[in-house]
């Protein structure tokens, strides 16, 4: 005991006159550890704690302070009870020793301990004795820190001083300046409001104290370590002006005033703020303020500049009127919501009648904006419009004008909609139910594009709606859908009707199985055509093909839908109707589209496993058994892209539908795959003994390449379900892969090898697969006359691409030979490409939705691990391989995403400034495409080589090709961009360099060109930038 | 000359009949065929202006239809460029402030060799004449341009909008 009392007694003396600031952390070791308690610190600091210098008395005092900051947990009541006396009393000392006793309270305020009525004595004695504003920045957010702990742990007590906490509080933010300061007492402010403090008489006061800060005007320091934002700062402050209706007295004039602010970003805060605050309001609070409200949103609608600001003011108009519809009202007082909607039906309303003058579009939008504030509130405002809407449009004879009417009624009807609460009340348009279909089905027969389109948008709006579509509208409607798919020839016109086709059959399917489905069918398969003069017949197949996907959505549409698109790939097989390759693959791409789009049910699962995907393995067999046959007249359906669409349906159904009939698809493609077991496929007239992995004596690619089918049915199931008789399948798919010599067979092998590979379990059998594998693609590889070193080099791109994907241990291996293969004269060039797919998703396989294993951030990882390799190598290539070097750099750099390109850029720019010299156009391309949106914000090693990133661009803006000249001039547009100092120099050289594309022979040169100029022009310009 | 939209300050005209803005052009296979010359046609024209800037309405001169494109005519073989625009209104002391704007945009996007003539629909303006005068004197575009408060004007009239 006695050595710790010297050893302490020679810690004071060492902080307090020798200024040792570690000293006070040994102290609370000592007292953490229990070397020595806190009453004996407080003997120990006797002498310098009673000392004559306020220097003294301070050092001693911080010495306490900061012990209690590490150890306020380990005191008991009494000591804090003690303490506290202590520091209370040491408020009133000299103002040196003020910040040290202030820090010591705030450790306190901590403390678990706190005796009953410590709280409230501590606060009386700071309000009483600190002038908080003139201490310094640390000091007061101290305060601030106190009262924010007490608030946490002491409410009760707090609320027992009443009012004067308010006061007291009040008077301590008084002046505050900075901008950390202000949101802690933001935040304290925001605590006595929703906390339910009473403010007694004090509310004015800290509307005063708080509101002096609106809007909030900040901008940060460059390079501000403590990264507040203005955003950050407006939310604390709008957390107080909005807490309390309290307030609404003094924060609606004040909204009032700033919305006539010439400072877009005062508008916006002010107009966010007031959609904030009505949320609380009733409508008492608002009745004085409401014409002047009204007024100051009118003019930000009506003559507003900003998209921004319009929506805030159609936003706040919005809570307006929710706030007024909610109020409960008084017998004797008006109905506030009536009074304010007859002001905004007396501004607006006339201008609905004047189709063609500016203010029709912003009336309309107030009137919408107030209508969907409530249900009541849409009942006035459309009782009041719609009458004299549909007079309009039926009396004018203008289509621009009845498009416009038209549009305004659909956002009427879509207002409405988005504040429709959960009841089954009939539709605020029942009344004009017949009006509103009548106007739609005249605009549908109209032969003006913009009207029709309108009108699917009106239908579409009305069926969402209960009740305003009868069964017979719907009919109806389905006629006009028919109608215009087959005779419209405007690409907008049967987009839209498409789109409106498939969100009427979601909701009433019936009519579209009985009418819409047959006449579609009946209209593909026959061969007079008298419906549509106007129309080719592709153009009618396409149509009819979209309009059946979009339709697709309710099962009981599906099972009608699918039997006509697989009638078309039949008909195209045996020939019987003439449908064009890329008709066969507007099916399939429809079949997917339905696969992708249907809820996964039991009963489409079927559908899709049972019947569709049988059946087109059943014809794709048969068009290539048959195209061993004959040489002319082969089917469409032995056609790469039909193929790629039956592979893209195949993945759909079995990645999305169904898991367990997944699995069942997948053991039967294996079957028939290894054993031939046709089984299972419709109209069986195959032969037996059917070999598609194996070798036949002639090779025989219409059969080897539908091996992509069994990678459809094999690759994509999800994890959980597995695949039978693995080992064999991929020794075929491995053997298929390095022998065959069809493009298409054995890159699908190579890939479905790969995709099975991703998610076989870790583990010494999928090592040693790998490691098998590995020697015999080595081995060819490493052979320059094997015939095969292209199949060889295509297996090793896809199995490092699977194991890339799942982080696999092995994978560095791959990489290494795929780096040595750079310099190899026949396959470097095919090397630098195979970059770009190791690090892009790819379509068919091995992606997330396939449910392969691909980790987060593999780009990043694989870059980190090799840029540099990449770099070395491409100093030690020898000049003519250079550019594989460069090509594959930029294949990388390319996939990466924004952020890591930004920060890898430094070590890599000059090499991407190299790659820009390139004379390969395909490296020059994919490099401006790295770079482009890089330049957007550009990190400051970019603006240090200006120069030369201008010099190369510059040079590329005149080259041969015209993606490489559009993408140079884009980046040059990106410069433009750049702190305006930094570029400025090179203004009157680019005007120049740009002048020479105005004059290209491409107009899209000419447009970038132009836009470009444009920008630079107004660099350094007066009212430019 | 600069106009404020606050409360304060009247527009001459603060419901104007407004247009509905053409489709974009739509993309052909022989614009993206390398060997093929696409030659500067009115849409093209028309393009560059139709988006500048009403120097008082937040809206392009083509909502107003101070441009159309029936009003713009082009010879590429001759490299002359003609663009007949019509003010809102008769009276309306922007004309030639737009006039200026759809001028100075076509020097900077258009290849030297053109020679370009900008003036007022015929029998659309009261000075007309004025302005046409004004708008064909090389002179005074240049005085005009130096002038700053009004190259203000006319960049704010082609810059792309924000916010």
């Amino acid at each position: 005991m006695a050595a710790d009392s010297t050893l302490l007694l020679s810690l004071v003396e060492e902080f307090v006159s020798g200024l040792q600031e570690s000293k006070a952390k040994d102290a609370a070791k000592g007292i953490k550890d229990g070397q020595f308690t806190i009453l004996q610190l407080v003997e120990a600091l006797g002498l310098s704690l009673t000392s004559s210098q306020p220097q003294t008395r301070a050092r001693g005092v911080q010495l306490l302070s900061e012990v209690l900051q590490e150890s306020h947990g380990e005191l008991t009541e009494r000591e804090v009870e003690v303490l506290i006396a202590f520091y209370e009393n040491r408020l009133k000392d000299h103002y040196v020793i003020t910040p040290p006793v202030l820090r010591g309270l705030q450790a306190l305020t901590k403390s678990k301990a706190l005796p009953p009525g410590s709280a409230v004595s501590m606060l009386r004695s700071l309000f009483q004795d600190v002038h908080v504003q003139s201490l310094m920045l640390a000091e007061r957010a101290c305060v601030y820190n106190m009262l924010i702990n007490l608030m946490e742990t002491r409410e009760a007590e707090l609320k027992g001083l009443g009012a004067d906490f308010v006061f007291g509080f009040v008077q301590s933010m008084d002046g505050e300046r900075d901008p950390r300061n202000l949101l802690l007492a933001f935040q304290i402010a925001k605590n006595i409001i929703l906390r339910g403090y009473d403010l007694g008489k004090f509310i004015e006061e800290l509307f005063e104290v708080t509101s002096c800060y609106f809007p909030i005007d900040f901008t940060p320091p460059p390079n501000d370590p403590h990264g507040i934002t203005k955003e950050e700062l407006i939310l604390a402050l709008r957390a107080v002006l909005t807490g309390t209706p309290k307030f609404a007295e003094f924060l609606l004039p004040l909204i009032i005033e700033k919305l006539d602010s010439d400072v877009q970003s005062a508008k916006l805060d002010s107009l966010q703020t007031l959609a904030g605050c009505v949320s609380q309001y009733e409508h008492k609070d608002l009745a004085d303020f409401l014409e002047g409200l009204w007024a100051s949103l009118r003019r930000e609608v009506f003559q507003t500049s900003s998209e921004k600001i319009e929506s805030a003011a159609l936003a706040a108009l919005t809570a307006l009127t929710s706030c007024l519809s909610r109020s409960v009202l008084n017998s004797d007082s008006d109905d506030s919501l009536c009074t304010f909607l007859e002001l905004v039906l007396k501004d607006c309303k006339h201008h609905l009648c004047e189709p063609d003058l500016k203010l029709v579009w912003p009336s309309a939008k107030l009137l919408q904006a107030s209508c969907s504030g409530s249900n009541r509130a849409s009942h006035i405002i459309t009782a009041a419009v719609m009458p004299s809407l549909i007079e309009q449009y039926n009396s004018r004879t203008q289509c621009s004008h009845r498009r416009t009417l038209l549009e305004v009624v659909q956002r009427f009807i879509q207002s409405v909609k988005s504040c429709r609460s959960s009841d089954n009340d009939e539709s605020v348009f029942s009344a004009y139910r017949a009006s509103l279909c009548s106007m739609a089905f005249s605009a549908l027969s109209e032969s003006n594009a913009s009207l029709q389109i309108t009108a699917t948008s009106v239908l579409t709006s009305l069926a969402q709606q209960t009740g305003l579509l009868l069964d017979s509208d719907v009919e109806l409607v389905v006629d006009h859908l028919i109608r215009l798919l087959l005779t419209e020839d405007d690409e907008r016109v049967s987009l839209a009707v498409v789109e409106c086709a498939g969100a009427l059959s979601e909701l009433h399917p019936a009519a579209f199985i009985t009418k819409l489905i047959p006449r579609l069918k009946q209209e593909m398969f026959s061969d007079q055509r008298e419906a549509s003069e106007q129309l080719s017949h592709h153009a009618v197949h396409q149509q009819c093909m979209s309009a059946l996907a979009a339709v697709s959505i309710q099962p009981s549409v599906v099972q009608e839908s699918t039997p006509v698109l697989l009638e078309v790939l039949s008909s195209a097989h045996t020939g019987s109707v003439s449908f064009s390759v890329d008709e066969v693959v507007l099916a399939c791409r429809s079949l997917q589209r339905i696969a992708e789009q249907v809820q996964d049910g039991e009963e489409t699962g079927r559908c899709f496993h049972d019947i569709i995907i049988p059946r087109l393995l059943s014809l794709a067999l048969q068009a290539a058994l048959q195209g061993d046959k004959s040489s002319d007249g082969r089917s469409p359906l032995v056609e790469e892209a039909v193929l790629s669409a039956m592979v893209s349906v195949i993945s759909a159904s079995c990645s999305r539908l169904q898991p367990s009939l997944a699995g069942q698809t997948a053991s039967r493609a294996v079957s028939l795959f290894l054993n031939g077991d046709v089984s299972f496929l419709p109209d069986n007239s195959f032969p037996s003994h059917i070999q598609l992995l194996r070798k036949q004596q002639e090779d025989s690619w219409s059969r080897s390449q539908l091996v992509c089918l069994l990678m459809a049915c094999v690759c994509t199931l999800p994890r959980s379900v597995e695949v039978p008789h693995m080992e064999q399948l991929l020794s075929e798919l491995e053997e298929m892969s390095c022998s065959c010599s069809h493009l298409l067979s054995y890159t699908s092998a190579a890939k479905c090898f790969a995709g099975l590979l991703n998610k076989m379990p870790q583990g010494d059998s999928l090592n040693g697969l790998i490691q098998r594998t590995m020697t015999r693609v080595c081995r060819e590889l490493d052979c320059t006359s094997s015939p095969v070193r292209t199949q060889a080099f295509t297996l090793l791109i896809w199995v490092a691409k699977a194991l890339l994907l799942r982080y696999h241990p092995l994978f560095s291996a791959l990489t290494d030979k795929i780096f040595s293969l750079l310099d190899d004269t026949d396959l470097g060039p095919m090397a630098a490409d195979s970059f770009s797919l190791l690090m892009s998703d790819s379509a068919d396989v091995l992606n997330r939705s396939c449910h392969a294993d691909v980790r987060i951030m593999y780009r990043q990882r694989f870059f980190s691990e090799n840029s540099a390799k990449l770099v070395q190598g491409f100093n030690a290539a020898p000049q003519e391989k250079k550019p594989n070097y460069l090509k594959a750099l930029s294949n990388i750099v390319n996939q990466l995403p924004k952020q890591v390109q930004v920060t890898e850029l430094p070590a890599l720019l000059s090499l991407l400034l190299e790659a820009l010299t390139c004379p390969d156009q395909g490296v020059q391309l994919s490099t401006l495409s790295c770079l482009e949106p890089v330049l957007v914000s550009p990190p400051p090693v970019l603006i240090q080589q200006l120069e030369a990133l201008v010099n190369r661009l510059l040079a590329l803006i005149c080259s041969p090709v015209m993606n490489v000249r559009m993408a140079s001039i884009r980046c040059v547009h990106a410069l433009s961009h750049f702190p305006a100092h930094e570029v400025l120099p090179f203004r009157a050289r680019v005007l120049r360099a740009l002048a020479q594309p105005l004059d290209d022979k491409k107009r899209l040169v000419r447009r970038e060109a132009v836009q470009a100029r444009g920008e630079w022009f107004l660099l350094g310009s007066p009212g430019g930038r | 000359m600069s106009s404020k939209m606050s409360a304060g300050s009247q527009l001459e005209n603060a419901n104007p009949v407004i247009f509905q803005r053409s489709v974009e052009r739509l993309l052909t296979a022989s614009e993206e065929d390398e060997d093929v010359h696409d030659a500067i046609d009115d849409r093209e024209i028309f393009d560059l202006i139709r988006s500048i800037n009403d120097p008082e309405h937040p809206l392009s001169l083509e909502e107003l239809n101070v441009v159309e494109q029936v009003r713009v005519k082009v010879n590429d073989a001759e490299s002359t460029v003609g663009v007949e625009f019509t003010p809102t209104i008769p009276h309306c002391s922007m004309a030639t402030l737009i006039g200026l704007s759809i001028k100075v945009k076509l020097l900077r996007s258009l290849p030297d060799r053109f020679k370009i003539d900008v003036h007022i629909t015929p029998g659309t303006h009261a000075s007309e004449e004025a302005v046409n005068k004004q708008l064909a004197d090389k002179e005074r575009v240049a005085a005009a341009l130096e002038n700053s408060s009004l190259l203000e004007v006319v960049n704010q009239c082609l810059s792309t909008r924000s916010i």
